[in-house]
C-alpha cells in the first residue's frame, strides 16, 4: 500500500508541467492581447461609429461599409492592391534569378552581391523621393534614357493608367533584393551531394532547378512569398512619399485610403471599416497560404 | 489592515498632489508648439520667442517645432489629451473646428485687456465664434497672380484687368511656346487657389462663403458656371502640363526657367525667391470677370491659440498679448514679409508687401478653400479640381462626387 503517489514532489512535477508552459506563454500572450487582439477588436467596433476622432462616437450600424461600397477611390483602392499584389508575386521569381546568377565564385563577387542587396539597406522613404525624380518628367532620368531611343517618355506619376504601376516598380526594388538574399542563404544549404547525384542522373539546366534545387529551397521560398504578400498589402509608406495616392486616387490603396479617411478627413469610424475589411483579404490571403502550407507537409510526412 | 492600506494609498495620492502643484507653482514654464518649420518663417519665429524670454526671465519658455504638414495631424492628439499652452494654427473653419468641441480657450480678455478689437479689426471676424474672440492672429498676406515682367514686356504684354485681356495674354504666350501658367497640385491644395479666384469672380464671395459653408450645392448651376470658366483656360492650355507630378516649390522652376509666365500663389512665394529672380517678378491683382461683382480676395490668417485644457493659461495670454503687440508684429511680419493684423504695426516696405496691403485694403476677403470649408470637404473638393483640370470631361461625375460629400459631411 503505497501513499507516496501523493507526495509532495509529485504534487510539484504535476503542477509544473501544467502551469510552466503557461508561465512562459504569459507575457507574450498578454502583450499580444494588449497590442494586436484588443486593438484589432477595437477598430471593427470603432468601425459601426461615427466618430471625428474628437468628440462622442455615434453608434450607425453598417452605414460606413454602405458608404463604401458607393464610393469609387474605394474600387480603385482595392484594384490596386490587387495589381501590388499580383506583380509583388514576381519578386521571388526575379530575387531567385538574382540568386542563381550572383551565386558563382569570380573575383569581387561579393562586392557586386553588396550592391545588389544595397536597395534593401535603404529607407523606403528614400527609394521613393529617388523614385520621384527618376520619373520627373521632364529632367528625369526614365525619360532622358528614353529620350536618346527618340522616345517621348510619359510622366507615370500624373498618369492615372501607368501611376500605380510606377509606384509599384519603385516598391519591387528593394523587395527584389530582400528575396534575392534570401535565396543566396538557402543556396548556400543546397546539399552537394544531391547535385552531384543528379547530375550522374543526367539531369541539367531547368530540370535539375525544378527537381534536385527548388525542393530545397522549400523554407527560402516559404519566407520570400510571406514576406512578399505582406509588402504588398502593407504599401503605404512608398505612396505616401511618391504620390500621396494622386493623382486623384488613381494610385490610392486600402492603407492609404485608410489613413486620409482617418487622418485627414477626421473619419476614424469611416477609416476604422476600410481598415476591417483590408484585415479581412489579408485574413484570406494568410488563411489560404497556411492551408496550402499545412498540406504540403502532410503530403511529405 | 483595510484601513490602514487605504490610508497609506491616501497618503502617497496627497503627496504626489502635493508634489504636482509644488512643481507648477514654483516653475512657471510656458510650453509653446509651433509649426514655423520653413527656414525663414522658423528664423523670424526665433526672434520673437527670444524677445519674449528676455522680457519674461522669470517663465521658462519651452518652444518646440514640428514639420509644418505634420503639425495639422498631430494637434488633434494634443489637444483632447496633454495639450501644450500655446499652439500655432489658422483662423476660419480649421480653427472653428476646434472651437466647437470646446478644445480651444476663449481669449477675449486678452483682445479687450489690450485693446486689440479696434486695433485688429480687419481680422477680427475671422477669430470670432459667438461673439467671443479664440485666438490672436499674427500675420495674414495676399494672394495675387505672380508673372515674369521681362516676359510680359517682352512679347507687349501688360497685366490683365479683364478675363478677356488674361485669355489674351494666355493666347499670346502660348503662341511663343511660353506655358502661361504655372502650377503643381502633387499636394492638391494649389488647385484650390483657381477654384476660390474664379468661383469669388463669377459668383461673388458670399456665394463662394455659403458653398465653403455648405449651404449650396456643388451641383448648382452657378457653380457649374465656374467650371465652364475654368475650362476655357484648361481648353486654352494654360497650366503647365503634368502638374500633378510636382509640388508648388517645384513648379516655380518653369517661372524661374522663362518656360512659364504667371503663377497664382500666395506672398510666401517671393520668400523662396533670390533677389535677382525677384526683381523680374511682379503680382496683379486676378481680373473681374463678372464686372458687377466685387473683386474678393484670399487672405489666409495666422494664428496662436490657448487649448482650452492647457496647464499655464496665464503666462499663456501673456504670450499672446506679447505677440499682439504692434512693435512685435512689425519685426515679425517684416522677417517674414507678411501682413501684420494689428493696424499700428509698420508694414515691410517690400514692393510685394506694400502692394497686397493696399489691395486688401480694399477688398473684402475669405480665408482659402481648406480653411473656409470643412478639412474632409477640402479633401474631397481639391482632389476633384485637379481631376477636372486633368479631365474636364469628367466634370458631372466631379460635381456630383462633391455633392454627395457635401450631403454627408453638412447634414
Amino acid at each position: 500500500m503505497s501513499v507516496e503517489v501523493t507526495s509532495p514532489s509529485y504534487t510539484w512535477w504535476r503542477f509544473s508541467q501544467r502551469f510552466v508552459p503557461v508561465t512562459f506563454l504569459a507575457p507574450a500572450a498578454i502583450i499580444f492581447a494588449v497590442y494586436v487582439i484588443y486593438p484589432i477588436i477595437d477598430s471593427i467596433w470603432l468601425s459601426f461609429h461615427w466618430w471625428d476622432g474628437l468628440g462622442e462616437k455615434e453608434f450607425i450600424g453598417f452605414e460606413n461599409y454602405q458608404r463604401l461600397v458607393t464610393e469609387d477611390h474605394f474600387f480603385l483602392a482595392i484594384k490596386n492592391n490587387i495589381l501590388w499584389l499580383l506583380f509583388f508575386m514576381l519578386s521571388p521569381i526575379f530575387g531567385l534569378a538574382l540568386a542563381l546568377f550572383l551565386n558563382q565564385e569570380v573575383f569581387g563577387i561579393r562586392l557586386v552581391k553588396s550592391l545588389f542587396f544595397f536597395p534593401f539597406v535603404i529607407s523606403l522613404a528614400v527609394i521613393g523621393l529617388v523614385f520621384g525624380w527618376f520619373y520627373e518628367p521632364v529632367n528625369g532620368l526614365f525619360n532622358t534614357i528614353l529620350a536618346l531611343f527618340g522616345i517621348q517618355g510619359p510622366a507615370i506619376l500624373s498618369d492615372t493608367e501607368l501611376v500605380t504601376y510606377g509606384v509599384i516598380a519603385a516598391g519591387m526594388w528593394p523587395q527584389i533584393a530582400y528575396c534575392m538574399i534570401l535565396y543566396l542563404t538557402g543556396l548556400n544549404s543546397v546539399n552537394p551531394e544531391l547535385i552531384e547525384a543528379g547530375r550522374i542522373d543526367g539531369a541539367k539546366g531547368a530540370r535539375m532547378l525544378w527537381h534536385i534545387v527548388l525542393p530545397q529551397l522549400r523554407p527560402a521560398t516559404f519566407i520570400a512569398v510571406v514576406i512578399s504578400i505582406i509588402g504588398a498589402l502593407r504599401s503605404f509608406d512608398i505612396i505616401a512619399i511618391m504620390t500621396k495616392g494622386g493623382p486623384y486616387n488613381h494610385s490610392s490603396v486600402l492603407a492609404w485610403y485608410m489613413y486620409e479617411q482617418a487622418m485627414f478627413n477626421y473619419s476614424m469610424g469611416y477609416g476604422a471599416a476600410i481598415a476591417t475589411v483590408l484585415f479581412l483579404i489579408m485574413d484570406v490571403f494568410i488563411i489560404g497560404f497556411l492551408w496550402w502550407l499545412i498540406k504540403q507537409e502532410r503530403e511529405e510526412g | 489592515m483595510h484601513t490602514n492600506k487605504s490610508a497609506g494609498f491616501l497618503s502617497v495620492a496627497v503627496l504626489a498632489a502635493g508634489l504636482l502643484v509644488g512643481a507648477s507653482a514654483s516653475a512657471a514654464t510656458l510650453v509653446i508648439n509651433s509649426n514655423a518649420s520653413d527656414p525663414n518663417v522658423k528664423a523670424a519665429w526665433d526672434t520673437v520667442i527670444d524677445g519674449f524670454k528676455a522680457e519674461h526671465p522669470d517663465i521658462e519658455v519651452q518652444y518646440s517645432i514640428y514639420d509644418h504638414e505634420a503639425y495639422k495631424t498631430a494637434i488633434r492628439t494634443w489637444l483632447p489629451a496633454a495639450p501644450p499652452d500655446v499652439v500655432f494654427w489658422f483662423a476660419g473653419n480649421r480653427m472653428a473646428t476646434f472651437v466647437e468641441r470646446g478644445l480651444f480657450e476663449d481669449v477675449s480678455d486678452v483682445w479687450r485687456d489690450n485693446g486689440l478689437d479696434e486695433a485688429m479689426a480687419s481680422t477680427r471676424p475671422s477669430l470670432t465664434i459667438d461673439g467671443k474672440r479664440w485666438g490672436v492672429p499674427y500675420a495674414y498676406y495676399n494672394w495675387g497672380v505672380y508673372y515674369r515682367k521681362d516676359i510680359f514686356d517682352q512679347y507687349g504684354l501688360s497685366a490683365p484687368t479683364s478675363w478677356d485681356e488674361l485669355l489674351a495674354v494666355g493666347k499670346t504666350l502660348k503662341d511663343n511656346g511660353i506655358t502661361p501658367v504655372t502650377i503643381g497640385t502633387k499636394y492638391l491644395w494649389t488647385s484650390a487657389g483657381w477654384f476660390d479666384y474664379l468661383n469669388m469672380r463669377t459668383n461673388g464671395l458670399d456665394f463662394h462663403i455659403d458653398l465653403m459653408l455648405g449651404r449650396v450645392a456643388y451641383t448648382d448651376a452657378r457653380v457649374r458656371k465656374t467650371f465652364e470658366n475654368w475650362r476655357e483656360l484648361v481648353d486654352a492650355g494654360f497650366f503647365l502640363e503634368n502638374h500633378t507630378s510636382y509640388s508648388w516649390q517645384e513648379a516655380q522652376a518653369p517661372m524661374i526657367n522663362g518656360e512659364a509666365a504667371m503663377y497664382l500663389i500666395g506672398n510666401f512665394l517671393v520668400g523662396e525667391l533670390s533677389d535677382d529672380v525677384a526683381a523680374n517678378i511682379d503680382f496683379f491683382q486676378f481680373p473681374a470677370i463678372d464686372p458687377s461683382l466685387d473683386l474678393g480676395e484670399d487672405a489666409p490668417t495666422e494664428t496662436l491659440h490657448i487649448p482650452a485644457k492647457a496647464k499655464n493659461k496665464e503666462d499663456a495670454k501673456r504670450f499672446l498679448a506679447y505677440v499682439a503687440r504692434p512693435d512685435v508684429q512689425s519685426a515679425l511680419n517684416m522677417a517674414l514679409k507678411n501682413l501684420p493684423p494689428h493696424k499700428d504695426a509698420e508694414v515691410s516696405d517690400n514692393r510685394f508687401v506694400q502692394k497686397g496691403a493696399e489691395m486688401l485694403a480694399r477688398s473684402k476677403t475669405a480665408q482659402f478653400y481648406d480653411r473656409d470649408t470643412t478639412p474632409e470637404m477640402a479633401q474631397e473638393g481639391m482632389k476633384g479640381f485637379v481631376q477636372f483640370m486633368d479631365n474636364p470631361d469628367d466634370l458631372d461625375e466631379i460635381l456630383a462626387t462633391l455633392e454627395r460629400a457635401r450631403q454627408r459631411i453638412f447634414k
